[in-house]
């Protein structure tokens, strides 16, 4: 298989397309503009592709909800402020069951904040993020080769269980070069009878989020729950690194992880038995493989680019299990390896325990 | 033998509409199905119906339709048309859906002159939330946020959408209506079937407004309605026909 060397964003952009995405809309925003580019160039060439640039975020997630109730494989990409905007389409496309996958490259926040690599959309990302009781699944890559991966497994989860699902990486991941090999996409399993194509001779169809009789919307309700339960049950994906023998586990993803990755190697050429356990999905979140581990390791630390939000989700799955730190740096700062190196050394030896 | 001089439209499902008795939706929902019958497009047409009092349109509409959230109908209608170019694709919408929240949207896909058509209902008011004010209604006109009139120093102007939009050159066909009277009715249906037919020929961005009365909110009666139509919205909205471009268009495409 042919290896090619290309940034985060670029990686997505590929990725997507040789999946078998037929349907782009996004708007401007640093730090994925390249995705949006890429789009641009590559969409049209591809049979049946359509670029859209989007008057609007708000726009973006429409167009690709129209697209996707008309049966093609869509896809829109933004960074953090620009999620915001599309959370009422989100919240739709969850409602109406639409298949699509939604690219958040984060930056600093709130507001405006920077355009620097940050990991502060955690909440909005697995809480559902829009109004109404609903989940997306969020995928969190560490390399650009997950990047590749993940995004082509997107478009099947979405398909599978009809529903929006989003890749969370930030600036630092869309930026980032490292070789990738392009793995060869599952024909698409997508049944035409949730498709808006005309009613031909047969009878109309239509798609609807309005449920006026709350007897129904709660029904409407308690479905979309049961499959949650379903991707719950199914679907997390993590990964465990030196975690054997550790005494304490650093919890990261993305590219906290990476940076994790490398203090742990300083950590462990000074002789402390330090892991990590690397959640990759987001929602659904590792839990019970996070609560496994517990009965091994005593000591976590929780290691994001926020002041704290993957945090409570560490802190129910452990549940009092075990003893958690944590260390953040939010608005767009990113630690050294060393520096996160210190904080855990200073963890790993410390008497006095911090339980969350 | 019996000669039948009217029925429902094949297009138009058998159920009794929701909306208020002397309301536009349901004249409009009924000539538009008699155009989609007459049009024999049944089978490959989309529809989005908006936020709003035409919410349940699928209910009454027989052809495909996804409802969009509030003011995003034509970036929905977008997104559909171009996934399938050859489908018959309109987003139905409110004054408060289009012209406000959903302004940029409109807008937009005016000027990237979609080859979709918009069925754009001017009631002067948010009909489904109760009588607010909306972006069309008219100075000095009570509503239960204008409650002294609208006033332009606080609350601006009536906007013009057919007015606006005809300055887009991405349009092709914009035509005011209204359905106060049987002959409007029946301008009204003419005025659709060319903006459908403007779409069928792949001739771009059409677009039917539509005064429309809205008795319940304007606190009229029927007649009251179609009267105030007359003599006050239609000064301010006067009808026509604003852009006709499909000749041109049409050339062009030949050639
Ligand atoms: C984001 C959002 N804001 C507000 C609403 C509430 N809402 C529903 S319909 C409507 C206005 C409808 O008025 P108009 O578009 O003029 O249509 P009409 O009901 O008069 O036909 C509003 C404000 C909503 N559904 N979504
Ligand atoms: S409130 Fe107005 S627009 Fe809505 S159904 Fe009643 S008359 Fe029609």
């Amino acid at each position: 298989m042919n290896k090619f060397l290309m940034s985060g964003n670029f990686i997505i952009g590929e990725a997507a397309i040789r999946a078998g995405c037929r349907f782009y809309a996004g708007y401007p925003i640093t730090p994925q503009n390249e995705l949006t580019e890429y789009m641009a160039e590559h969409m049209r060439r591809a049979e049946g592709g359509v670029f859209l640039q989007s008057e609007s975020e708000v726009a973006a997630i429409n167009m690709i909800a129209g697209a996707s109730a008309a049966g093609a494989r869509v896809m829109t990409s933004s960074s953090s402020p620009g999620i915001s905007l599309k959370q009422e389409g989100i919240s739709s496309m969850a409602a109406c069951e639409l298949p699509g996958v939604i690219v958040n490259i984060m930056r600093g926040g709130p507001g405006l904040g920077n355009i620097r690599p940050s990991q502060g959309d955690y909440f909005q990302a697995t809480r559902g993020g829009g109004h109404g009781d609903y989940r997306t699944m969020v995928f969190a890559p560490a390399t650009c080769q997950e990047l590749a991966d993940l995004t082509m497994d997107a478009f099947d989860y979405a398909d599978k269980y009809r529903t929006p699902v989003m890749i969370l990486a930030d600036g630092m991941m869309g930026q980032m070069m490292e070789p990738v090999i392009f793995k060869k996409p599952k024909p698409r399993q997508y049944p035409e009878k949730f498709m808006l194509r005309g009613a031909g001779d047969g009878k109309s169809k239509f798609i609807r989020g309005l449920l006026l009789d709350p007897i129904d919307s709660e029904e409407h309700n308690w479905k979309l729950a049961r499959k949650y339960e379903v991707i719950v049950e199914n679907e997390t994906r993590h990964e465990e690194h030196l975690c054997d023998d550790a005494d304490l586990a650093i919890v990261a993803y993305g590219t906290a992880a990476r940076i994790a990755k490398g203090a742990i190697k300083r950590l462990q050429d000074s002789g402390m038995k330090v892991g990590l356990f690397r959640p990759i999905t987001l929602w659904p979140f590792p839990e019970m493989k996070l609560r496994a581990l517990s009965e091994k390791v005593k000591r976590f630390l929780v290691f994001e680019m926020s002041t704290g939000q993957m945090l409570d989700d560490v802190r129910l799955a452990l549940q009092g299990y075990a003893q958690i730190d944590f260390h953040g740096r939010p608005g767009g700062a990113v630690p050294t390896p060393a520096e996160l190196a210190n904080v855990v050394a200073r963890v790993y030896s410390k008497k006095a325990q911090t339980v969350y | 033998m019996v000669k039948i001089v009217s029925q429902r439209p094949k297009s138009l499902k058998d159920k009794i509409f929701h909306y208020c008795p002397g309301c536009g939706h349901s004249i409009v929902h009924r000539i538009m199905c008699e155009v989609i019958d007459e049009m024999d497009i049944r089978g490959i047409t989309i529809g989005v119906p908006p936020a709003g009092c035409a919410v349940l349109a699928y209910n009454y509409f027989d052809v495909d339709m996804i409802e969009a959230p509030h003011g995003r109908g034509p970036a929905m209608a977008s997104g559909i048309k171009r996934a399938l170019p050859d489908r018959i694709v309109f987003s139905y919408q409110g004054d408060g859906d289009l012209a406000a929240i959903g302004i940029a949207e409109s807008f937009h896909a005016a000027n990237r002159g979609e080859n979709i058509t918009v069925i754009f209902i001017n009631n002067a008011v948010y009909g489904m939330t109760g009588g607010q004010m909306a972006p069309t209604t008219m100075l000095n006109q009570r509503t239960t946020t204008s409650p002294d009139g609208r006033k332009q120093s606080l609350d601006g102007y009536p906007v013009k959408v057919s007015e606006i939009f005809s300055q887009l050159p991405g349009t092709t066909y914009i035509e005011r209506c209204m359905v106060n009277s049987p002959a409007g009715v029946n301008k009204t249906k003419k005025a659709i079937r060319k903006a459908f037919q403007c779409q069928r020929d792949g001739l771009g961005f059409s677009l039917v407004e539509i005064l429309s009365p809205c008795p319940t909110n304007w606190k009229m009666n029927t007649i009251d309605s179609c009267k105030w139509i007359d003599d006050v919205m239609s000064n301010v909205f006067p009808p026509g026909v604003f852009k006709d471009d499909i000749k041109a268009r049409a050339t062009e495409a030949a050639v």
